[in-house]
Protein backbone atom coordinates (compact mmCIF):
# COMPACT_ATOMS: atom_id res chain seq x y z
CA UNK A 1 0.00 0.00 0.00
CA UNK A 2 1.05 3.42 -1.14
CA UNK A 3 -0.88 6.02 1.33
CA UNK A 4 -0.63 3.36 4.40
CA UNK A 5 2.39 3.03 5.88
CA UNK A 6 2.64 -0.08 8.43
CA UNK A 7 4.06 0.83 11.56
CA UNK A 8 3.02 -2.23 13.84
CA UNK A 9 3.54 -6.21 13.38
CA UNK A 10 0.13 -6.03 13.07
CA UNK A 11 -0.19 -3.82 10.59
CA UNK A 12 2.92 -5.73 8.35
CA UNK A 13 0.88 -8.55 8.88
CA UNK A 14 -2.34 -6.71 6.98
CA UNK A 15 0.10 -5.17 4.38
CA UNK A 16 1.69 -8.61 4.06
CA UNK A 17 -1.97 -9.67 3.27
CA UNK A 18 -3.25 -6.93 0.96
CA UNK A 19 -0.50 -7.37 -1.18
CA UNK A 20 -0.98 -10.79 -1.80
CA UNK A 21 -4.42 -10.29 -2.44
CA UNK A 22 -3.24 -7.68 -5.01
CA UNK A 23 -1.08 -10.19 -6.94
CA UNK A 24 -3.94 -12.47 -8.24
CA UNK A 25 -6.87 -14.39 -7.06
CA UNK A 26 -6.14 -16.67 -4.72
CA UNK A 27 -8.66 -19.20 -2.59
CA UNK A 28 -9.84 -16.54 -0.04
CA UNK A 29 -8.77 -19.45 3.04
CA UNK A 30 -5.01 -19.24 1.37
CA UNK A 31 -2.75 -16.58 3.62
CA UNK A 32 0.19 -15.42 2.27
CA UNK A 33 2.48 -16.92 0.99
CA UNK A 34 -0.54 -19.48 0.00
CA UNK A 35 0.22 -22.68 1.84
CA UNK A 36 -1.90 -25.62 1.40
CA UNK A 37 -4.87 -26.19 3.79
CA UNK A 38 -6.99 -28.76 4.79
CA UNK A 39 -10.36 -28.04 2.86
CA UNK A 40 -12.79 -27.42 6.03
CA UNK A 41 -16.21 -26.56 4.22
CA UNK A 42 -18.01 -24.07 7.12
CA UNK A 43 -21.11 -23.64 4.96
CA UNK A 44 -22.63 -27.26 3.43
CA UNK A 45 -26.20 -27.17 4.95
CA UNK A 46 -25.76 -31.02 6.74
CA UNK A 47 -26.87 -28.74 9.20
CA UNK A 48 -28.27 -25.97 9.68
CA UNK A 49 -26.95 -22.94 8.36
CA UNK A 50 -28.68 -19.08 7.81
CA UNK A 51 -26.83 -19.04 4.85
CA UNK A 52 -23.38 -18.75 2.84
CA UNK A 53 -22.95 -15.44 2.59
CA UNK A 54 -20.81 -15.61 5.85
CA UNK A 55 -19.15 -18.17 7.97
CA UNK A 56 -19.54 -19.32 10.99
CA UNK A 57 -17.18 -16.51 12.44
CA UNK A 58 -18.94 -13.67 10.69
CA UNK A 59 -16.51 -13.25 7.97
CA UNK A 60 -15.73 -14.52 4.49
CA UNK A 61 -12.78 -15.76 4.70
CA UNK A 62 -14.32 -19.14 5.62
CA UNK A 63 -16.05 -20.43 3.32
CA UNK A 64 -16.11 -22.90 1.04
CA UNK A 65 -12.98 -22.32 -1.04
CA UNK A 66 -13.14 -19.61 -4.15
CA UNK A 67 -17.05 -18.15 -4.22
CA UNK A 68 -16.82 -18.51 -7.58
CA UNK A 69 -16.92 -22.41 -7.20
CA UNK A 70 -19.62 -22.18 -4.51
CA UNK A 71 -21.80 -20.58 -7.04
CA UNK A 72 -21.17 -23.65 -9.20
CA UNK A 73 -21.43 -25.91 -6.72
CA UNK A 74 -24.68 -24.15 -6.32
CA UNK A 75 -25.92 -24.01 -9.92
CA UNK A 76 -25.32 -27.74 -10.23
CA UNK A 77 -26.37 -29.50 -7.41
CA UNK A 78 -27.63 -27.48 -4.57
CA UNK A 79 -30.69 -25.57 -3.47
CA UNK A 80 -29.68 -21.94 -3.71
CA UNK A 81 -32.59 -20.30 -5.68
CA UNK A 82 -31.54 -16.44 -5.25
CA UNK A 83 -28.42 -15.78 -5.98
CA UNK A 84 -27.33 -18.24 -8.89
CA UNK A 85 -27.63 -18.54 -12.35
CA UNK A 86 -31.11 -20.74 -13.21
CA UNK A 87 -30.24 -23.93 -14.89
CA UNK A 88 -33.74 -25.19 -15.37
CA UNK A 89 -34.99 -21.96 -17.48
CA UNK A 90 -33.11 -19.25 -18.18
CA UNK A 91 -29.40 -20.05 -18.25
CA UNK A 92 -29.04 -23.81 -19.15
CA UNK A 93 -25.24 -23.11 -20.81
CA UNK A 94 -23.92 -21.30 -18.31
CA UNK A 95 -21.45 -23.98 -17.14
CA UNK A 96 -21.07 -25.42 -20.79
CA UNK A 97 -17.68 -23.60 -21.26
CA UNK A 98 -16.61 -25.23 -17.56
CA UNK A 99 -15.71 -29.03 -17.46
CA UNK A 100 -13.71 -28.73 -14.39
CA UNK A 101 -14.38 -25.91 -12.15
CA UNK A 102 -10.93 -25.30 -10.55
CA UNK A 103 -9.64 -24.88 -13.95
CA UNK A 104 -12.54 -23.22 -16.04
CA UNK A 105 -13.80 -21.02 -13.48
CA UNK A 106 -12.91 -18.12 -15.47
CA UNK A 107 -15.18 -19.47 -18.15
CA UNK A 108 -18.04 -18.99 -15.48
CA UNK A 109 -19.01 -15.69 -17.69
CA UNK A 110 -21.80 -13.11 -15.59
CA UNK A 111 -25.59 -12.99 -16.60
CA UNK A 112 -27.43 -10.39 -16.68
CA UNK A 113 -31.47 -11.22 -16.50
CA UNK B 1 -26.03 -10.87 -11.86
CA UNK B 2 -27.58 -6.92 -12.23
CA UNK B 3 -25.63 -4.13 -12.15
CA UNK B 4 -23.58 -2.93 -9.19
CA UNK B 5 -25.17 -0.74 -6.98
CA UNK B 6 -23.21 2.61 -7.13
CA UNK B 7 -20.65 2.03 -4.44
CA UNK B 8 -20.84 4.50 -1.31
CA UNK B 9 -18.00 4.55 1.56
CA UNK B 10 -18.25 5.64 5.16
CA UNK B 11 -15.61 5.54 7.62
CA UNK B 12 -14.61 1.69 9.33
CA UNK B 13 -13.51 1.25 12.79
CA UNK B 14 -10.48 3.12 14.07
CA UNK B 15 -9.24 5.84 16.48
CA UNK B 16 -6.89 8.29 14.65
CA UNK B 17 -4.27 10.26 16.03
CA UNK B 18 -1.23 12.70 16.26
CA UNK B 19 2.60 12.15 16.63
CA UNK B 20 5.44 13.65 15.59
CA UNK B 21 3.20 15.87 13.39
CA UNK B 22 1.89 12.85 11.66
CA UNK B 23 -1.22 11.10 10.77
CA UNK B 24 -1.63 7.85 12.52
CA UNK B 25 -4.47 5.54 12.46
CA UNK B 26 -5.11 2.61 15.48
CA UNK B 27 -7.60 0.06 13.31
CA UNK B 28 -10.22 -1.94 15.47
CA UNK B 29 -10.97 -4.47 15.48
CA UNK B 30 -7.62 -5.45 14.01
CA UNK B 31 -5.30 -3.56 16.35
CA UNK B 32 -3.22 -2.57 13.07
CA UNK B 33 -1.48 1.09 13.34
CA UNK B 34 -0.89 2.92 10.43
CA UNK B 35 0.48 5.77 9.10
CA UNK B 36 -1.43 8.03 6.86
CA UNK B 37 0.31 10.17 3.61
CA UNK B 38 -1.40 13.17 3.00
CA UNK B 39 -3.92 11.70 -0.10
CA UNK B 40 -4.99 9.44 2.62
CA UNK B 41 -5.64 11.35 5.36
CA UNK B 42 -7.65 13.76 2.99
CA UNK B 43 -9.90 11.03 1.95
CA UNK B 44 -10.45 10.38 5.82
CA UNK B 45 -10.95 14.13 6.68
CA UNK B 46 -13.56 14.68 3.73
CA UNK B 47 -15.73 11.41 5.19
CA UNK B 48 -16.13 12.53 8.65
CA UNK B 49 -19.51 10.81 9.46
CA UNK B 50 -21.00 11.05 6.34
CA UNK B 51 -21.91 8.25 3.82
CA UNK B 52 -20.39 9.45 0.16
CA UNK B 53 -20.75 7.83 -3.04
CA UNK B 54 -17.56 6.45 -4.52
CA UNK B 55 -17.55 9.22 -7.58
CA UNK B 56 -18.55 11.76 -5.51
CA UNK B 57 -15.40 11.17 -2.90
CA UNK B 58 -13.44 10.78 -5.72
CA UNK B 59 -14.22 14.19 -7.36
CA UNK B 60 -14.12 15.97 -3.76
CA UNK B 61 -10.02 14.46 -3.52
CA UNK B 62 -9.76 15.57 -7.36
CA UNK B 63 -11.17 19.07 -6.72
CA UNK B 64 -8.44 19.39 -3.16
CA UNK B 65 -5.79 19.08 -6.09
CA UNK B 66 -4.91 14.91 -5.95
CA UNK B 67 -4.76 13.88 -9.34
CA UNK B 68 -7.76 10.65 -9.49
CA UNK B 69 -4.88 7.90 -9.78
CA UNK B 70 -4.06 8.88 -6.29
CA UNK B 71 -6.78 9.48 -5.32
CA UNK B 72 -8.76 6.49 -6.12
CA UNK B 73 -5.22 4.63 -4.87
CA UNK B 74 -5.58 6.07 -1.66
CA UNK B 75 -9.52 5.40 -1.40
CA UNK B 76 -8.42 1.40 -2.07
CA UNK B 77 -5.31 1.32 0.38
CA UNK B 78 -8.34 2.60 3.08
CA UNK B 79 -10.71 0.08 1.96
CA UNK B 80 -8.03 -2.57 1.82
CA UNK B 81 -7.06 -2.42 5.70
CA UNK B 82 -11.02 -1.64 6.55
CA UNK B 83 -10.53 1.98 7.79
CA UNK B 84 -13.08 2.74 4.90
CA UNK B 85 -16.32 0.58 4.86
CA UNK B 86 -18.39 0.02 1.45
CA UNK B 87 -21.44 -2.09 2.88
CA UNK B 88 -23.10 -3.07 5.91
CA UNK B 89 -20.23 -4.21 7.41
CA UNK B 90 -19.93 -7.07 9.95
CA UNK B 91 -18.88 -6.63 13.19
CA UNK B 92 -16.02 -8.62 13.78
CA UNK B 93 -14.50 -10.23 17.02
CA UNK B 94 -11.56 -11.99 18.08
CA UNK B 95 -11.55 -15.65 17.17
CA UNK B 96 -12.49 -18.07 20.25
CA UNK B 97 -9.52 -19.77 21.76
CA UNK B 98 -9.67 -23.30 21.02
CA UNK B 99 -10.85 -25.38 23.95
CA UNK B 100 -8.09 -26.85 25.21
CA UNK B 101 -5.40 -23.95 25.13
CA UNK B 102 -2.40 -25.26 26.55
CA UNK B 103 -1.14 -23.67 30.04
CA UNK B 104 2.25 -21.49 30.06
CA UNK B 105 1.80 -19.76 33.35
CA UNK B 106 1.39 -20.91 36.94
CA UNK B 107 0.55 -18.79 40.32
CA UNK B 108 1.10 -20.88 42.99
CA UNK B 109 0.23 -19.18 46.06
CA UNK B 110 2.30 -21.05 48.58
CA UNK B 111 0.18 -19.30 51.38
CA UNK B 112 -2.34 -17.37 52.39
CA UNK B 113 -0.66 -16.18 55.83
CA UNK B 114 0.33 -12.66 55.65
CA UNK B 115 2.29 -11.23 58.10
CA UNK B 116 1.43 -7.24 57.04
CA UNK B 117 -2.52 -6.10 57.47
CA UNK B 118 -2.99 -3.89 54.62
CA UNK B 119 -6.19 -2.26 54.69
CA UNK B 120 -7.16 -2.85 51.31
CA UNK B 121 -5.68 -6.05 50.46
CA UNK B 122 -8.10 -8.00 48.38
CA UNK B 123 -7.46 -11.55 49.88
CA UNK B 124 -8.49 -10.46 53.64
CA UNK B 125 -10.06 -7.27 53.36
CA UNK B 126 -13.61 -5.88 53.02
CA UNK B 127 -14.15 -7.00 49.69
CA UNK B 128 -12.34 -10.53 49.94
CA UNK B 129 -13.58 -13.28 47.42
CA UNK B 130 -11.27 -16.29 49.22
CA UNK B 131 -12.97 -18.63 51.36
CA UNK B 132 -10.42 -20.21 53.25
CA UNK B 133 -12.35 -21.74 56.15
CA UNK B 134 -11.21 -25.14 56.79
CA UNK B 135 -8.43 -25.20 54.26
CA UNK B 136 -4.43 -25.67 54.30
CA UNK B 137 -3.12 -21.91 55.44
CA UNK B 138 0.69 -23.32 54.05
CA UNK B 139 0.69 -25.48 50.65
CA UNK B 140 2.49 -28.90 50.82
CA UNK B 141 5.60 -30.40 48.64
CA UNK B 142 2.65 -33.11 47.68
CA UNK B 143 0.50 -30.15 46.14
CA UNK B 144 3.15 -27.92 45.19
CA UNK B 145 4.99 -30.98 42.82
CA UNK B 146 1.34 -31.99 41.88
CA UNK B 147 0.86 -28.33 40.64
CA UNK B 148 4.26 -28.72 38.86
CA UNK B 149 3.10 -31.86 36.82
CA UNK B 150 -0.09 -30.18 36.52
CA UNK B 151 1.75 -27.24 34.43
CA UNK B 152 4.13 -29.40 32.81
CA UNK B 153 1.36 -31.99 31.28
CA UNK B 154 -1.12 -29.45 30.35
CA UNK B 155 1.49 -27.11 28.42
CA UNK B 156 1.73 -29.14 25.37
CA UNK B 157 3.34 -27.50 22.47
CA UNK B 158 5.11 -24.73 24.51
CA UNK B 159 8.37 -25.45 25.33
CA UNK B 160 8.71 -22.86 27.62
CA UNK B 161 6.58 -22.16 31.02
CA UNK B 162 6.34 -20.08 34.07
CA UNK B 163 5.96 -19.91 37.25
CA UNK B 164 5.31 -16.94 39.72
CA UNK B 165 4.87 -17.75 43.50
CA UNK B 166 2.48 -15.63 45.33
CA UNK B 167 0.90 -15.06 48.59
CA UNK B 168 -0.28 -14.59 51.41
CA UNK B 169 3.47 -13.21 51.93
CA UNK B 170 5.34 -15.85 49.25
CA UNK B 171 8.37 -15.65 51.79
CA UNK B 172 6.67 -16.71 54.65
CA UNK B 173 6.87 -20.25 52.89
CA UNK B 174 10.61 -20.21 51.51
CA UNK B 175 11.49 -23.49 52.14
CA UNK B 176 8.81 -24.87 49.88
CA UNK B 177 9.47 -22.41 47.48
CA UNK B 178 13.38 -23.48 47.11
CA UNK B 179 12.05 -27.12 47.04
CA UNK B 180 9.76 -26.40 44.26
CA UNK B 181 12.27 -24.58 41.71
CA UNK B 182 14.36 -27.51 42.46
CA UNK B 183 12.05 -29.81 41.31
CA UNK B 184 10.57 -27.97 38.64
CA UNK B 185 13.61 -27.16 36.60
CA UNK B 186 14.40 -30.78 37.10
CA UNK B 187 11.25 -31.88 35.61
CA UNK B 188 11.06 -29.04 32.73
CA UNK B 189 14.36 -30.11 31.72
CA UNK B 190 13.44 -33.93 31.47
CA UNK B 191 10.70 -32.33 29.30
CA UNK B 192 12.95 -30.28 27.27
CA UNK B 193 11.21 -27.16 28.50
CA UNK B 194 12.60 -24.34 29.55
CA UNK B 195 10.84 -22.81 32.93
CA UNK B 196 11.27 -19.36 34.77
CA UNK B 197 10.21 -18.09 38.39
CA UNK B 198 9.54 -15.17 39.43
CA UNK B 199 7.90 -13.92 42.71
CA UNK B 200 5.61 -10.89 44.33
CA UNK B 201 6.62 -10.17 47.50
CA UNK B 202 6.07 -7.50 50.23
CA UNK B 203 9.81 -8.24 51.06
CA UNK B 204 9.76 -7.89 54.92
CA UNK B 205 10.84 -11.20 55.05
CA UNK B 206 14.04 -10.89 52.52
CA UNK B 207 17.21 -12.03 53.85
CA UNK B 208 20.93 -12.00 52.45
CA UNK B 209 20.45 -15.83 51.66
CA UNK B 210 17.60 -15.37 50.27
CA UNK B 211 17.96 -12.87 47.81
CA UNK B 212 21.41 -14.58 47.00
CA UNK B 213 18.94 -18.06 46.55
CA UNK B 214 16.58 -15.74 44.54
CA UNK B 215 19.56 -14.20 41.95
CA UNK B 216 21.33 -17.79 41.81
CA UNK B 217 18.26 -19.25 40.51
CA UNK B 218 17.41 -15.89 38.23
CA UNK B 219 13.99 -15.50 39.87
CA UNK B 220 12.48 -12.11 39.07
CA UNK B 221 11.08 -10.14 42.33
CA UNK B 222 8.31 -7.94 41.93
CA UNK B 223 8.06 -5.88 45.61
CA UNK B 224 4.54 -4.95 46.52
CA UNK B 225 5.18 -1.45 47.80
CA UNK B 226 3.50 2.02 47.56
CA UNK B 227 5.89 4.51 48.02
CA UNK B 228 8.14 6.53 50.66
CA UNK B 229 7.42 6.35 54.04
CA UNK B 230 4.29 8.84 54.45
CA UNK B 231 2.58 6.73 51.59
CA UNK B 232 3.50 3.17 52.44
CA UNK B 233 2.58 3.45 56.34
CA UNK B 234 -0.65 4.66 55.43
CA UNK B 235 -2.16 1.52 54.29
CA UNK B 236 0.63 -0.86 54.41
CA UNK B 237 0.97 -2.06 58.31
CA UNK B 238 1.76 -4.67 60.71
CA UNK B 239 -1.34 -5.84 62.39
CA UNK B 240 -0.75 -3.48 65.57
CA UNK B 241 -1.17 -1.19 63.05
CA UNK B 242 2.88 -0.06 62.66
CA UNK B 243 4.00 1.22 59.12
CA UNK B 244 6.22 -1.09 57.25
CA UNK B 245 8.41 1.54 55.59
CA UNK B 246 11.48 1.07 57.70
CA UNK B 247 11.62 -2.46 57.57
CA UNK B 248 11.12 -2.50 53.98
CA UNK B 249 13.43 0.40 52.71
CA UNK B 250 16.73 -1.46 53.95
CA UNK B 251 15.73 -4.51 52.26
CA UNK B 252 14.79 -3.36 48.93
CA UNK B 253 17.87 -1.59 49.00
CA UNK B 254 19.89 -4.81 49.54
CA UNK B 255 18.30 -6.72 47.18
CA UNK B 256 18.13 -4.14 44.13
CA UNK B 257 22.10 -4.22 44.93
CA UNK B 258 22.88 -7.92 45.07
CA UNK B 259 19.81 -9.40 42.96
CA UNK B 260 21.94 -8.97 39.27
CA UNK B 261 20.29 -11.10 37.31
CA UNK B 262 16.74 -10.09 36.54
CA UNK B 263 15.38 -6.46 36.79
CA UNK B 264 13.74 -5.99 40.10
CA UNK B 265 10.11 -3.99 40.22
CA UNK B 266 7.91 -2.22 42.36
CA UNK B 267 3.84 -2.50 42.32
CA UNK B 268 2.56 0.25 43.54
CA UNK B 269 -1.33 0.16 44.76
CA UNK B 270 -3.21 3.66 44.46
CA UNK B 271 -5.80 4.45 46.82
CA UNK B 272 -8.00 7.65 47.75
CA UNK B 273 -5.70 10.40 48.58
CA UNK B 274 -2.67 8.78 46.93
CA UNK B 275 -2.83 10.24 44.06
CA UNK B 276 0.77 11.81 44.00
CA UNK B 277 2.57 9.21 41.31
CA UNK B 278 4.88 11.20 40.35
CA UNK B 279 6.95 11.65 43.59
CA UNK B 280 5.68 7.92 44.29
CA UNK B 281 8.11 7.14 41.05
CA UNK B 282 10.89 9.28 41.94
CA UNK B 283 11.51 7.62 45.07
CA UNK B 284 10.71 4.53 44.02
CA UNK B 285 12.97 4.75 40.96
CA UNK B 286 15.54 7.27 41.97
CA UNK B 287 15.93 7.02 45.77
CA UNK B 288 15.51 3.16 46.57
CA UNK B 289 16.98 2.06 43.11
CA UNK B 290 13.84 -0.60 41.32
CA UNK B 291 14.43 -0.69 37.87
CA UNK B 292 10.76 -0.75 36.89
CA UNK B 293 7.65 0.75 38.93
CA UNK B 294 4.39 0.42 38.09
CA UNK B 295 0.54 1.16 39.23
CA UNK B 296 -2.79 0.24 39.53
CA UNK B 297 -5.55 1.42 41.42
CA UNK B 298 -7.02 -0.51 44.61
CA UNK B 299 -9.52 -2.82 43.36
CA UNK B 300 -12.71 -1.96 45.22
CA UNK B 301 -16.18 -1.33 45.61
CA UNK B 302 -16.51 2.50 45.49
CA UNK B 303 -17.42 3.39 49.03
CA UNK B 304 -15.05 1.75 50.51
CA UNK B 305 -12.81 4.70 52.11
CA UNK B 306 -9.42 3.86 50.14
CA UNK B 307 -11.39 4.01 46.82
CA UNK B 308 -10.50 6.23 44.38
CA UNK B 309 -13.05 8.60 43.15
CA UNK B 310 -13.31 9.94 39.81
CA UNK B 311 -11.61 13.06 40.65
CA UNK B 312 -8.61 10.99 42.68
CA UNK B 313 -8.66 8.74 38.96
CA UNK B 314 -8.34 12.29 36.78
CA UNK B 315 -5.49 12.84 38.56
CA UNK B 316 -3.74 9.63 38.56
CA UNK B 317 -4.12 10.40 34.54
CA UNK B 318 -2.71 13.86 34.72
CA UNK B 319 0.16 12.14 36.42
CA UNK B 320 0.18 9.41 34.32
CA UNK B 321 0.79 11.53 31.46
CA UNK B 322 3.97 13.62 32.65
CA UNK B 323 5.79 10.24 33.64
CA UNK B 324 4.31 8.96 29.59
CA UNK B 325 6.01 12.12 28.12
CA UNK B 326 9.26 11.57 30.31
CA UNK B 327 9.25 8.12 28.92
CA UNK B 328 8.84 9.03 25.59
CA UNK B 329 11.93 11.33 26.29
CA UNK B 330 14.22 8.39 27.51
CA UNK B 331 13.37 6.47 24.56
CA UNK B 332 14.10 9.01 21.93
CA UNK B 333 17.62 8.79 23.94
CA UNK B 334 17.51 5.17 23.77
CA UNK B 335 17.63 4.60 27.38
CA UNK B 336 14.31 2.68 29.38
CA UNK B 337 12.98 4.79 31.66
CA UNK B 338 11.18 2.04 33.90
CA UNK B 339 7.25 3.85 34.17
CA UNK B 340 5.75 0.20 33.43
CA UNK B 341 2.48 1.30 32.45
CA UNK B 342 4.13 2.31 29.21
CA UNK B 343 6.19 -0.54 28.78
CA UNK B 344 3.49 -3.04 29.11
CA UNK B 345 0.70 -0.71 26.48
CA UNK B 346 3.41 -0.21 24.13
CA UNK B 347 4.18 -3.47 24.30
CA UNK B 348 0.92 -5.07 23.30
CA UNK B 349 0.35 -2.17 20.97
CA UNK B 350 3.54 -3.31 18.79
CA UNK B 351 2.17 -6.76 18.48
CA UNK B 352 -1.03 -5.06 17.74
CA UNK B 353 -2.91 -7.42 20.00
CA UNK B 354 -6.51 -7.65 19.91
CA UNK B 355 -7.78 -10.13 22.79
CA UNK B 356 -10.91 -12.30 22.96
CA UNK B 357 -10.63 -11.99 27.04
CA UNK B 358 -8.83 -8.83 28.82
CA UNK B 359 -6.35 -11.71 30.02
CA UNK B 360 -5.14 -15.04 30.42
CA UNK B 361 -6.52 -15.96 33.48
CA UNK B 362 -8.20 -19.68 32.79
CA UNK B 363 -6.41 -19.80 29.47
CA UNK B 364 -2.88 -19.69 29.50
CA UNK B 365 -2.36 -18.83 32.92
CA UNK B 366 -4.32 -20.07 36.10
CA UNK B 367 -3.54 -19.71 40.10
CA UNK B 368 -3.41 -22.97 42.38
CA UNK B 369 -4.21 -22.05 46.68
CA UNK B 370 -2.04 -24.27 49.41
CA UNK B 371 -5.71 -26.69 48.72
CA UNK B 372 -4.68 -27.43 45.47
CA UNK B 373 -8.25 -26.00 44.49
CA UNK B 374 -7.24 -24.09 40.57
CA UNK B 375 -8.61 -20.73 40.50
CA UNK B 376 -8.86 -18.58 37.27
CA UNK B 377 -5.98 -16.74 38.47
CA UNK B 378 -4.12 -15.42 42.03
CA UNK B 379 -7.03 -13.24 42.54
CA UNK B 380 -9.52 -16.20 43.05
CA UNK B 381 -7.58 -18.15 44.78
CA UNK B 382 -9.03 -19.87 48.04
CA UNK B 383 -13.04 -19.06 46.62
CA UNK B 384 -15.05 -21.98 46.21
CA UNK B 385 -17.07 -20.12 44.31
CA UNK B 386 -14.58 -19.82 41.35
CA UNK B 387 -12.84 -22.63 41.81
CA UNK B 388 -12.74 -24.17 38.47
CA UNK B 389 -10.68 -27.29 39.35
CA UNK B 390 -8.33 -29.42 41.04
CA UNK B 391 -4.38 -30.25 40.57
CA UNK B 392 -5.17 -33.82 41.42
CA UNK B 393 -8.52 -34.01 39.10
CA UNK B 394 -7.80 -31.56 36.37
CA UNK B 395 -9.23 -28.30 35.52
CA UNK B 396 -13.18 -28.52 35.30
CA UNK B 397 -13.80 -27.81 31.73
CA UNK B 398 -17.60 -26.98 32.14
CA UNK B 399 -16.84 -24.65 34.71
CA UNK B 400 -13.59 -23.15 32.85
CA UNK B 401 -15.60 -22.64 29.72
CA UNK B 402 -18.44 -20.74 31.85
CA UNK B 403 -15.70 -18.65 33.41
CA UNK B 404 -14.65 -17.82 29.67
CA UNK B 405 -17.59 -17.56 27.62
CA UNK B 406 -18.70 -14.47 30.50
CA UNK B 407 -15.20 -12.82 29.97
CA UNK B 408 -15.45 -12.88 26.50
CA UNK B 409 -15.53 -9.07 24.43
CA UNK B 410 -18.23 -11.05 21.93
CA UNK B 411 -20.72 -11.31 25.20
CA UNK B 412 -19.73 -7.96 26.31
CA UNK B 413 -22.00 -5.73 24.41
CA UNK B 414 -20.86 -2.09 26.46
CA UNK B 415 -17.62 -3.05 24.69
CA UNK B 416 -18.90 -3.40 21.13
CA UNK B 417 -18.54 0.31 19.96
CA UNK B 418 -15.53 1.10 22.11
CA UNK B 419 -12.03 1.79 20.04
CA UNK B 420 -10.16 0.24 22.94
CA UNK B 421 -11.76 -3.05 22.89
CA UNK B 422 -8.60 -4.64 21.38
CA UNK B 423 -6.46 -3.73 24.40
CA UNK B 424 -9.16 -3.38 26.94
CA UNK B 425 -11.63 -6.33 26.66
CA UNK B 426 -13.79 -5.32 29.02
CA UNK B 427 -10.36 -4.90 31.92
CA UNK B 428 -9.61 -7.44 34.76
CA UNK B 429 -12.22 -10.53 35.68
CA UNK B 430 -11.60 -10.01 39.33
CA UNK B 431 -12.24 -6.67 39.52
CA UNK B 432 -15.40 -6.78 37.57
CA UNK B 433 -16.72 -9.49 40.28
CA UNK B 434 -16.28 -7.28 42.89
CA UNK B 435 -17.75 -4.06 41.46
CA UNK B 436 -20.72 -5.54 39.75
CA UNK B 437 -20.94 -9.51 41.08
CA UNK B 438 -20.10 -11.10 38.04
CA UNK B 439 -16.68 -11.48 36.33
CA UNK B 440 -17.99 -11.12 32.66
CA UNK B 441 -19.32 -7.93 33.60
CA UNK B 442 -17.56 -4.82 31.27
CA UNK B 443 -15.78 -2.39 34.51
CA UNK B 444 -17.40 0.50 32.78
CA UNK B 445 -16.30 2.22 35.86
CA UNK B 446 -12.94 3.29 33.94
CA UNK B 447 -13.95 3.21 30.64
CA UNK B 448 -13.31 7.02 29.76
CA UNK B 449 -10.07 6.49 31.82
CA UNK B 450 -8.66 3.71 29.92
CA UNK B 451 -9.28 5.77 26.50
CA UNK B 452 -7.81 8.76 27.51
CA UNK B 453 -4.66 6.15 28.31
CA UNK B 454 -4.62 4.23 25.39
CA UNK B 455 -4.47 7.28 23.57
CA UNK B 456 -1.64 8.94 25.30
CA UNK B 457 0.38 5.85 24.88
CA UNK B 458 -0.29 5.54 20.72
CA UNK B 459 0.65 8.89 20.68
CA UNK B 460 3.54 8.01 22.46
CA UNK B 461 3.89 4.50 20.62
CA UNK B 462 3.34 6.89 17.33
CA UNK B 463 6.35 9.65 17.91
CA UNK B 464 9.14 6.72 18.81
CA UNK B 465 7.62 4.92 15.83
CA UNK B 466 8.48 8.42 13.54
CA UNK B 467 11.44 9.34 15.38
CA UNK B 468 13.46 6.48 17.02
CA UNK B 469 11.78 3.08 15.28
CA UNK B 470 14.97 1.42 16.52
CA UNK B 471 13.72 1.57 20.15
CA UNK B 472 10.54 -0.67 19.37
CA UNK B 473 13.06 -3.84 18.57
CA UNK B 474 12.99 -4.07 22.42
CA UNK B 475 9.45 -4.81 22.29
CA UNK B 476 9.75 -7.33 19.61
CA UNK B 477 11.49 -9.32 21.71
CA UNK B 478 9.49 -9.19 24.46
CA UNK B 479 7.27 -12.08 25.02
CA UNK B 480 3.51 -10.51 25.23
CA UNK B 481 1.83 -13.50 25.72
Amino acid sequence: MRHLKAVNKKAHRIDALVAASREDVVALQGGPPPKPKMHVPMGCTFIFTPGWEVDSGGGSAGLCQPVERDIYDCYVDCYWPAQVPDHLNNTKDWTAKCASATKDWRNLDLIFP
Amino acid sequence: MTAAEPRTYRLGEFHSFHAAGRQFLYLVPSGGIFELDEPATAVIDRLGQDEILEEELEADLIARGFPGPEAREAIEDLRECRALTSSGALREYPPHPPDHFPLQTLVLNLTNQCNLSCQYCYEYGEDRVATPEGKPKFMDFETAKASVDFLLEQSTGRNRVHITFFGGETLMNFPLLKRVVAYATEAAAARGCSIDFSLTTNATLLTPAIIEFLSQNRIGVTVSMDGPKEVQDKLRVFSNGRGSYDLVAPKVRALIENHRTRPIAARVTLTSGITNVVTIFRHLKDDLGFHEVGFAPVTTSPDRLYAINDRGMDDVLGQFEVLADEYLEFALRGEMHGFSNVSDTLAELHQGVSKSHPCGAGLGLVGIGPSGDIAPCHRFVDSDRHAIGHVNSGINREKQADFLRRGDIASKYDCHTCWARPLCAGGCHHEAFVRYGDTGHPNLHYCDWIRAWTDKCLRIYGAIAAQKPEFLNYFSERNTE
